[in-house]
């Protein structure tokens, strides 16, 4: 029978399938980060239970740390005593972790790849749904709750149903400064932030095969706004060359061994998917989400929702919802949308290529004077260090950047980084939502290429007529 | 886990969709490293017209008045009832442990998020997915009449004194919550399947097995 990626990955992690259709599969590697682990570790120590592999599991504090003055340690008591009961639930389990001063920490989705701990045809876990990244290395990759770390670190396996399969097929090509960002924000707002729920994706079709592998981890990295928890790319020699030199990836026979290995992991020839969607992208505007919801996006160059437009439907009071939550009206140009701050970072937009991006906009420019502040957090200490070796770093000081030491920052705010009461900002975060930035902030999801442009000028504008 | 028993009160209705998990507890309140009082922070910044922190005093602050949590004709209420797509975005945990923790037994909603919907049946809140026009007649009858509902798990109804709702819930999950199952100890009974599975593995994929 002919098999999807997600099938052959599934069927090589099966152990067993109960009466009642839930299925055992095992898990390869354990992500853990400080703030959805504690509880988990406490509960295992309840039961009096061990780990079941410890080799299974790497470990960073990102979501809670500074991103300035690190030397000084955490100064919030608060985000201290959890990020010292994830020092001390490893260093009791003797588990890989990378501290803060190791220039090897980061985002848990930027570090995981990086240092090739996640290859390809692994199944990879997280207390963070932004673990739907790792697909791009075709690995089965999904967020879980704490109970369910828990689950994974007593028995190295999860209690599962199999989803359904989903192919988004993506042709055409990427016009200039039009990137995967951008083409999550148009799957999005097509299928909507339940689109998803209860598939895994696949993205298949040329424009993905011609993505690099960092675009591929931004476009899985937004699958689960897409309401899968699932997003997956076959190998191929992208994914192969990104993953062969990597620290912890497999050396000499075992590479060559490994390599034949993932060459299959690819969906068969003509398989069969529950749902297909077929995305022409070759005349696609870069995306800017307008709303509390990252399906409410528009093209740089459109207009925010006509009300009269929506008045039968059932989404038009989460439009008047979010017109209000954000301060805006209904068909006002996106472009007319001046901004307070810009936040260039996260695990969806924090890798070297974005840092590129954004340096090769802002190059010899300064940001708008309406502009209070401008962030750049590279998604790991390696990141900041190639950034730096490139002289990226003097170029966003130059321009009027704040370049900060790696963590998730003001992607959801839970250190000093964030948005205070009715600021506004253009971010490459993966989540509008109310209060993601800081309560009453308004965010608006961008690539790196138009937050960057948008730093300039103070206001959203097209990046392909600068 | 503790065994799910039969609900019967009052339902706290909010007309929306897509309630992330964001919304239903905030960051700030992310900080703390055990599984209880979050029940305070529940829907914070919508509840609250005050910012609030971890540890803050809460019954200081001002709360909205429009907020339907704060509704005496609410009080007691052990029923959710939500619009589409409820328990979006993170994987928090968190999220079911403030809906559990402020007194939340049941969700009901036309549709949920994948891992809110999972992390639900760990803790013994039972989400109760409905069809648009069983939904519809839920809302009609809590709206306009503030009927209290009943809740049978084991035979998979609704009721009140207006109406008389089947569910459907999957046999594995509806036992979980029934019966209170650890779905760990359950697991470790084919303890001796995963260590085959992993010495079959070893030899295919070294790889992955790989010393740190
Ligand atoms: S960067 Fe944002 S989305 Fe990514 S792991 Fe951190 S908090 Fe989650």
């Amino acid at each position: 029978m002919k098999k999807t990626l997600y099938d052959k990955l599934w069927d090589e992690h099966h152990i067993h399938t109960y009466e009642n259709g839930y299925s055992l599969i095992y898990i390869d590697k354990h992500l853990i980060h400080e703030v959805t682990s504690p509880q988990a570790f406490e509960g295992l120590k309840h039961a009096g239970r061990d780990i079941w592999n410890k080799n299974s599991i790497m470990a960073v504090p990102d979501h809670n740390v500074p991103t300035i003055q690190r030397d000084d340690g955490i100064k919030d008591p608060i985000s201290k005593l959890q990020v010292d009961a994830l020092n001390k639930n490893c260093k009791n389990n003797d588990l890989l972790k990378f501290d803060l001063d190791d220039v090897r920490q980061g985002i848990v989705h930027v570090v995981g790849p990086e240092q090739g701990i996640l290859l390809p045809g692994m199944t990879v876990v997280c207390g963070d749904s932004h673990t739907s990244t790792h697909g791009a290395l075709a690995a089965l990759a999904f967020g879980i709750g704490t109970s369910e770390v828990e689950h994974v670190l007593a028995t190295q396996c999860l209690l599962q149903k199999k989803s359904l399969n989903m192919n988004i097929k993506v042709d055409g090509e990427m016009s200039k400064y039009f990137y995967s960002k951008d083409l999550a924000l148009v799957i999005i707002s097509q299928i909507g932030t339940a689109g998803g729920t209860g598939y895994a994706i696949e993205y298949t079709g040329s424009a993905i095969k011609n993505l690099s592998m960092e675009s591929r981890m931004t476009l899985c990295n937004m699958t689960i706004e897409a309401g899968a928890t699932t997003g997956l790319v076959a190998v191929d020699d992208t994914t192969i060359e990104y993953v062969q030199n990597r620290p912890y990836a497999p050396k000499e026979q075992n590479l060559a061994e490994a390599k034949k290995f993932w060459k299959n992991l690819i969906s068969d020839h003509g398989v069969h998917y529950d749902k297909t969607i077929n995305i022409d992208i070759s005349k696609s505007s870069p995306m800017i989400t307008w709303g509390t919801s990252p399906e409410m996006a528009v093209n740089v160059d459109g207009k925010l929702p006509d009300l009269e437009d929506e008045k039968f439907s059932d989404k038009r009071q989460d439009l008047i919802n979010a017109f209000n939550y954000m301060g805006l009206k209904e068909k006002q140009n996106v472009n007319s949308i001046e901004l307070d701050k810009i936040f260039i970072g996260s695990c969806t937009n924090s890798r070297i290529e974005d840092l590129r991006i954004v340096a090769d906009i802002v190059k010899n420019k300064k940001i708008a004077k309406n502009i209070k502040s401008a962030i750049i957090v590279p998604g790991s200490g390696l990141v900041k260090e190639e950034a730096e070796k490139e002289g990226l770093d003097k170029i966003f000081m130059k321009s009027g950047f704040e370049w900060r030491s790696p963590g998730c920052s003001m992607c959801l705010g839970m250190n000093d980084d964030k948005l205070s009461e009715y600021e506004r900002c253009a971010s490459t975060s993966n989540r509008n939502f109310e209060g993601r930035q800081g309560r009453l902030g308004r965010t608006h999801l961008v690539s790196p290429a138009t937050a960057a442009a948008a730093a300039i000028h103070g206001h959203f504008v097209d990046v392909r007529d600068i | 886990m503790e065994k799910f028993k039969e609900v019967s009160t009052v339902a706290a209705y909010i007309d929306r969709k897509n309630i992330d998990t964001d919304a239903i507890i905030p960051k700030q309140y992310l900080k703390a490293v055990t599984r209880d009082g979050f029940g305070d922070n529940l829907f914070d910044d919508w509840r609250y017209l005050e910012p609030g922190n971890l540890g803050d005093n809460h019954s200081l602050r001002k709360k909205n008045p429009e907020f339907f949590l704060n509704n005496s004709k609410f009080k007691g209420a052990k029923i959710l009832v939500a619009g589409d797509n409820f328990g979006c975005g993170s994987s928090r945990e968190h999220a079911v442990w403030a809906l559990m923790d402020f007194g939340f037994r049941v969700v009901i909603s036309s549709s949920f998020a994948d891992i809110f919907y999972n992390n639900c049946f760990k803790n013994g809140l039972l989400p109760i997915k409905l069809e648009q026009e069983n939904y519809i007649k839920i809302i009609g009858d809590i709206k306009n009449k503030n009927n209290i509902l009943t809740i049978n798990l084991n035979n998979q109804t609704i009721s009140s004194k207006d109406i008389f709702i089947k569910f459907d819930i999957d046999d594995r999950r509806k036992e979980v919550l029934v019966n209170g199952i650890d779905d760990i100890s359950e697991t470790l009974k084919l303890k001796n399947k995963i260590i085959e599975y992993e010495n079959k593995q070893s030899n295919k994929t070294p790889w992955v097995f790989n010393e740190k």
